[in-house]
């Protein structure tokens, strides 16, 4: 690590505020993706500036929109909530299965979606249930916010305040996790809403993305079945030693269909 | 009398509260007045020629020190790190040991090679400036791959080593016929089956949960050093030290291993950094401190494994072994790291025998340079690579065979009435059971439910598979005539002095050292048995060679067949002379005394004397046979071997795969061990679980990659993948005990047998689960990824 300055945010403006001045300061939140690339020297930034005293981006509230989840609240706080578990049951499960429990008690909802990482979780449930994200300048539906590997469409300055999730009628997340890092090989959110089926999969390829064909399909009939036989195509998928495009695209259509028969359960 | 802690009870172990209390005192932990920082500058290339450094700006930025490089070491006439052990090749060359400089002179030969050292007053500014160091490489062609090494055109790694070739040898001990090659080629050609594999034995990254560290204090006023190190045997760290690189008089050298997080081997070598710690310290005349980060460990850690093997199991019409031939290429790295040629030669091909009676084995060994990370012993070393291709080969025959892997392995076995059995690699085995080991490991694991198991999974969609394997290893490292003759250039014996202080408490002092082994609950264990004294008055002292005896430390399962032997001879020691002593206070003769459950006392008698009064006695001699008998009370007993031990095992494993993502889940693992007698069962079961552990990480996930040029792939916890908790089953373990005759404990050693025996019964189990699919072979680590691939390929008919 290098020198930083740390400064503890009061509220989103403070926060803003202190984005802006220049320099090249930048927001920690839960730290689990920022400090080990400080600590690696691949960031250096001149400030620091902590979300943690924020009261106002932390906390899960259902209204009739659906689940309004602050940015600063942690996976083992998503995990945790009855309320939450009891409404959308999909992104309890997916809070529970990011990393151990060190990094679910300091990681958070906008850290994680802020970064989009392509093998992360939570990009997945906010693009499969069709989430709109909120900043302190506006809101952003998922579909146009994940735009390319670790690339938002945040600005300069953004903050991330919140994330809206629209209560699907049911979903399923089923994550194969990397064996080394268990971050998803590939993980695949399925949602059905009366509107129709959104199918979206982290850690297949560069970016999380949805599968048309799949949620095509599952809205003529929403049952594992239905997914048998259509292709996956390996030619844009990730390629490393853990997982070759081909097997990615295997997994693609398994860890689908058992999010289907998880939603179906 | 012990306090119910003698041999044989799971006495909790006494280090628990400091290590789970954060309280241990690693090296890390400490911290010296006016102590500067370490941070070296590393090679980015596997392979380069060194044109130029220039530290200039360095030297320049606020808190540095000093910028030492390989010119400054040749300068100060500090030696090339070790080869502790000799290779002969076959027509009598000895192995090429190239110069291995601490920091890297001319050329650059891994990624990681240190190249220089910048010590500065905090670590940061260390850091910072080793970022402005600037080194001209002028980079060269590279080879990572051993194969690859030895091909024509290849990139010469070292001048000397024409093919990249370190050594080519065969094995060819004494007890051999000349022409066990010939005889092994004819029982070949003869088979009435004849089973080959080419077995892949992949390379592993220690991971000892506590990354190495030194810190050297050097005293000008008084001439001496002072090394904090994270060490398995400070004694060998200062032999080597003191003789080898810096060269200093030993008296004026003390080498302090604290408490040491893990090593599995890896701790165990004169490391560059250790020893540039040191220099930079007397150079300097403060102490400085040296700390890797995981980055670091993983390419400067010296590696495991990495063989490629082709073997050939010749058996006869009634499945009978007559002969195995076996052939490794094995992948040094770029350097001979202390006992690097030594672990694929003499402590692999003296265990091919394995448990059977097979009468003809040859064994040829190529030792092959390339652009890596140094290659050394790891848990096991060169036992783990034999074992795996012989159960692998046997499970094969029995495949081919259409036999029962029980049986096939039933009718090869050394019987019981057969010990000593003298094996053509050389070993004289003296002890074992081994069907009855196959029994009980087959009666835990319910052996004869496995298809109701099998079909319950196939309903699941899942495919059950069962493997087998059975071990045997040599522990207790070593007779030292015996390895003298095999190369070594250090004795192997071990020390142990017991200290009775006047109000009866001891203290031992031993020369092996914990790094995790729980040696201050076992040791302290036999001496409350021996002495009849409280548990809780014993202390082991350890890890500090200015407190303890010169012992050769912790490795190859040698710390209490070796050490406890030491212990137990100068415990004997103590009591004989206590006898003498309670005979005078008793007023009889020494050979009437008796001594047990901590009382001396005349045979037949009730009149007897407590030990703690006969240690008050030796120290207040006031009523004392001063004449014969010197006062006080403190013994010191070596032990030289006169042979190994061999600790032997069954393991099955059943598991399950999911065919559609590759997933292998261990679903059941029966370990039957024999270590000879046990002093704390619950810490034998820790090293087994612990050692089942990393044989399930080599056999399922642990890889350590390189691009072919050499650039470390798995460097990190990102890619390099460790077993975790939840990927381990609950073990069912038993031991069976036939004790060794070649210590007075009859103790065989248990620290490695699990990494030893697990990966050949996953694989063999894997194999099992995906024969129905015609899958006919798996390496190691049989990843979902690879898994799924195989069976890709058999049904395209690959
Ligand atoms: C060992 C380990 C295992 C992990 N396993 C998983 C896993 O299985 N699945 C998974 O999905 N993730 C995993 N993670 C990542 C974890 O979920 C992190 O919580 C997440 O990536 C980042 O959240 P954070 O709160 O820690 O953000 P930080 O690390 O503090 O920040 C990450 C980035 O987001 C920016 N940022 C943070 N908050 C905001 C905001 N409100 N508005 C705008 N920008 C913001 C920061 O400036 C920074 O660039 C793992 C991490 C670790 C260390």
């Amino acid at each position: 690590m290098r020198e930083f300055n740390y400064y503890r945010a009061g509220s989103v403006r403070d926060a803003a505020k202190r984005l802006a001045a220049g320099g090249n300061a930048m927001l920690l939140a839960g730290g689990m993706t920022l400090l080990p690339a400080l600590k690696m020297r691949f960031n250096q930034p001149s400030e620091l500036i902590d979300l943690a005293g924020i009261n106002e981006l932390k906390g899960i509230k259902l209204s009739r929109k659906g689940a309004h989840i602050g940015a600063a609240t942690t996976h083992v706080e998503v995990a945790g909530n009855v309320e939450l578990r009891a409404a959308v049951p999909v992104l309890s499960q997916v809070a529970e299965s990011i990393g151990d429990p060190q990094v679910r008690n300091r990681g958070t909802l906008g850290g994680s979606v802020a970064n989009n990482d392509p093998a992360a979780d939570y990009p997945a449930a906010a693009l499969g249930l069709g989430a709109t994200i909120i900043t302190n300048k506006r809101k952003i539906s998922a579909d146009n916010f994940f735009v390319g590997m670790f690339e938002t469409a945040l600005n300069a300055g953004e903050v991330v305040t919140e994330v809206l999730f629209p209560l699907p009628q049911r979903a399923g997340y089923a994550k194969f996790p990397n064996p080394a890092t268990r971050y998803a090989l590939v993980g695949v959110c399925v949602a059905q809403f009366k509107s129709g089926v959104r199918v979206a999969v982290t850690g297949a390829g560069s970016s999380v993305h949805r599968l048309e064909d799949f949620e095509e399909a599952l809205e003529r009939d929403f049952s594992p079945g239905a997914l048998e036989g259509i292709p996956v195509s390996a030619a844009n998928l990730n390629d490393d030693m853990h997982a070759s495009a081909e097997y990615r695209a295997q997994l693609v259509g398994v860890m689908a269909r058992r999010a289907v028969a998880m939603a179906l359960d | 009398m012990s306090g119910g802690m003698g041999i044989g009870a799971s006495a909790p172990r006494s280090e628990d509260r400091r290590f789970i209390t954060g309280r241990g005192r690693y090296v890390d932990d400490i911290n010296l007045r006016s102590q500067q920082y370490a941070w070296f500058v590393r090679s980015p290339h596997p392979h380069a020629e060194l044109r130029g450094i220039d530290a200039g700006q360095a030297l320049g930025m606020p808190g540095v020190t000093a910028v030492l490089t390989g010119a400054d070491l040749e300068a100060d006439g500090i030696g090339p790190l070790p080869v502790a052990w000799g290779i002969t090749s076959v027509d009598g060359s000895p192995a090429v040991e190239p110069e291995f400089p601490a920091l890297a002179t001319g050329r650059v030969r891994y990624v990681g090679n240190p190249v220089a050292v910048v010590i500065a007053e905090t670590r940061a500014a260390a850091r910072d400036a080793a970022e402005a160091v600037n080194v001209h490489y002028e980079e060269l062609d590279s080879v990572s791959n051993a194969v690859a090494a030895m091909e024509e055109g290849a990139p010469r790694i070292h001048e000397a080593a024409e093919g990249n070739l370190c050594f080519n040898w065969e094995w060819l001990p004494s007890v051999m016929a000349p022409d066990a090659k010939a005889n092994t080629e004819k029982a070949l050609k003869e088979a009435a089956h004849l089973v080959s594999l080419e077995l892949v034995n992949n390379r592993l990254v220690p991971n000892a949960m506590e990354p190495r560290a030194s810190l050297a204090d050097f005293n000008s006023a008084t001439g001496q050093l002072t090394l904090y190190t994270t060490s398995q045997n400070p004694h060998v760290n200062r032999l080597l030290l003191c003789t080898a690189t810096l060269r200093m008089p030993e008296h004026k050298v003390r080498v302090v291993a604290p408490d040491v997080g893990g090593g599995f081997g890896s701790k165990i070598y004169h490391y560059a950094e250790e020893l540039a710690v040191c220099w930079a310290s007397r150079r300097l005349g403060v102490p400085v401190k040296w700390t890797a980060e995981r980055s670091e460990s993983f390419l400067g850690d010296a590696q495991g494994r990495d063989h490629l093997t082709r073997v050939e199991l010749a058996l006869d019409a009634e499945a009978r072994f007559t002969a195995l031939r076996v052939d490794t290429i094995a992948n040094l790295g770029s350097y001979v790291s202390t006992f690097g040629a030594a672990i694929p030669t003499v402590f692999y091909a003296p265990m091919l025998a394995g448990v059977y009676k097979t009468p003809n084995i040859y064994v040829t060994v190529k030792g092959v340079f390339t652009n890596t990370t140094p290659t050394d012993a790891y848990r096991g070393a060169g036992r783990p690579e034999a074992c795996y291709l012989i159960e692998r080969i046997v499970d094969e025959a029995a495949a081919q065979l259409g036999m029962d892997p029980a049986e096939i392995r039933r009718r090869n076995f050394i019987q019981p009435d057969e010990f000593p059995y003298q094996s053509p690699v050389g070993q004289l085995y003296d002890s074992g059971e081994f069907e009855g080991c196959l029994d009980l490991a087959m009666e835990i694991n319910g052996y004869a439910g496995f298809d109701e198991r099998r079909k319950q999974s196939e309903a699941r969609g899942r495919l059950r598979g069962r493997g087998m394997s059975f071990y045997i290893e040599a522990c207790g490292a070593a007779p030292s005539q015996a390895a003298g003759q095999l190369g070594a250039r250090a004795g192997l014996y071990e020390v142990a002095t017991v200290r009775v202080h006047p109000t009866g408490v001891v203290q031992v002092m031993t020369g092996t050292h914990s790094h995790g082994q729980s040696h201050e609950t076992t040791f302290a264990q036999i001496v409350a048995d021996r002495l009849g004294v409280d548990f809780s008055n014993v202390e082991i002292v350890h890890g500090d060679t200015g407190e303890v005896p010169f012992g050769m430390g912790t490795y190859a399962s040698r710390s209490l067949a070796v050490g406890g032997s030491a212990l137990v001879k100068a415990l004997d020691k103590v009591v004989d002379k206590g006898r003498k002593i309670a005979a005078h206070l008793l007023e009889a003769a020494a050979g009437d005394i008796e001594f047990g459950d901590g009382q001396f006392r005349v045979a037949g008698t009730d009149r007897q004397v407590a030990f703690g009064d006969v240690a008050l006695a030796a120290y207040v001699p006031h009523n004392y046979p001063l004449q014969e008998l010197e006062p006080g009370l403190e013994e010191t007993s070596f032990f030289d071997p006169e042979n190994f031990t061999f600790p032997s095992g069954c393991y099955i494993c059943e598991v399950e795969v999911d065919p559609e993502t590759g997933v292998v889940e261990i679903r059941d693992f029966a370990a039957a061990d024999d270590f000879g007698n046990i002093i704390n069962p619950m810490v034998v079961e820790g090293q087994v679980h612990g050692g089942l552990a990393q044989g399930i990480g080599q056999a399922l996930m642990e890889h350590c990659r390189y691009t072919p040029e050499g650039q470390l792939l798995t460097g990190s916890y990102m890619d390099y993948c460790m077993p975790r908790a939840d990927d381990l089953p609950s073990f069912k373990v038993a031991t069976r005990c036939t004790p060794t005759s070649f210590n007075p404990l009859g103790v065989k050693g248990c620290g490695e047998a699990g990494a030893i025996g697990a990966p050949p019964a996953i694989i063999n189990a894997v194999l099992d689960a995906l024969r129905p699919l015609g899958v006919r072979h798996i390496d190691m680590p049989a990843t979902p990824n690879a898994v799924w691939w195989a069976i890709e390929a058999a049904r395209s008919g690959e």
